[in-house]
């Protein structure tokens, strides 16, 4: 029987490599959870987006993985410290599902299966920086990274990029979400190390 | 696996803000109104911050996030906390 040895081959930090202040580089891909892991089957998922005038638009998972999807290479950065590079993705832009939405808001609520909730502004959404994420390295999004799907902005602390998405309230007045009332920074920019209120 | 510990884990930052053990304190759940003590909360702790919940309907009953030279204790899910005194 042969004998394998690992040998070295993980990634090492290159010089070149840039990342936010305060953070260093993790290779594996850690879970954080305020809760139980919702185990949310996808014939009874849904994601509605609510407008502030009431509104409900309303996708089931049929539908969302029907529509246009993209596949994102991108860096994340937990508040925690560590930060992941390369992270590949498949998902939804919020630019289609928001699309034929008609708002005047400013803010956004995002909430979860499980209770957990994040605010942001509405712009941060669009443009091609957020997504509706269900695929992940590959492989469907497993529950305990937020499968069936999470958001995923990953211009911001991941914390923002609330696993098993349910929804978004969007809003004329921010409204701060289950980490923000606690502590944390309301919009939270890594790379001007937004960690905690006041930063 | 248990993805969670008990609330004995909020011992030491609890400590480091009140001067008395807080995990033998009796807390109500704004929740569903179960009583017992913070040493029987649910707590997860591979988070930002540490949340405890209840150990009945899983509602959140207590948050605590620690940051440099600072901390925020957040209780509104707790309807009080009974401190047992010398």
């Amino acid at each position: 029987m042969p004998i394998v040895s690992p040998g070295f081959t993980g990634r090492r930090q290159s010089p070149d490599v840039q990342l936010p202040p305060g953070q260093y580089l993790t290779e594996d891909f850690p879970v954080l959870t305020a809760g139980p892991t919702p185990r949310v089957p996808t014939d009874r998922w849904e994601f509605t987006v609510s407008t502030e005038i009431g509104q409900k638009h309303t996708w089931s998972w049929q539908q969302l993985i029907e529509l246009p999807a993209e596949k994102i290479t991108t860096d994340i950065h937990c508040v925690t410290k560590w930060s992941k590079l390369h992270t590949r993705w498949k998902g939804v832009s919020l630019d289609v599902l928001l699309e034929d939405v008609e708002t005047a808001a400013d803010f956004a609520l995002v909430h979860s299966y499980g209770g957990y909730t994040t605010n942001l502004p509405l712009e941060d959404l669009l443009d091609g920086q957020a997504w509706i994420a269900y695929r992940y390295d590959d492989d469907d999004l497993t529950p305990e990274h937020g499968g069936p799907a999470r958001l995923l902005v990953p211009h911001l602390y991941f914390w923002k990029s609330a696993k098993w998405v349910r929804g978004i309230r969007l809003l004329l007045e921010d409204e701060p979400g289950f980490w923000e009332t606690a502590g944390y920074h309301d919009y939270g920019d890594p790379w001007r190390e937004q960690r905690y209120q006041g930063d | 696996m248990s993805d969670h510990v008990d609330g004995n884990a909020l011992a030491g930052d609890l400590r480091e803000i009140f001067a008395v053990d807080l995990t033998v304190a009796t807390g109500q759940c704004a929740g569903c109104g179960y009583r017992g003590s913070v040493a029987t909360l649910h707590v997860y702790q591979n988070a930002p911050g540490l949340v405890a919940r209840c150990p009945h309907c899983e509602e959140v009953v207590l948050r605590l996030v620690r940051a440099p030279g600072r901390a925020w204790l957040d209780l509104r899910g707790t309807v009080s906390l009974e401190i047992p005194l010398p």
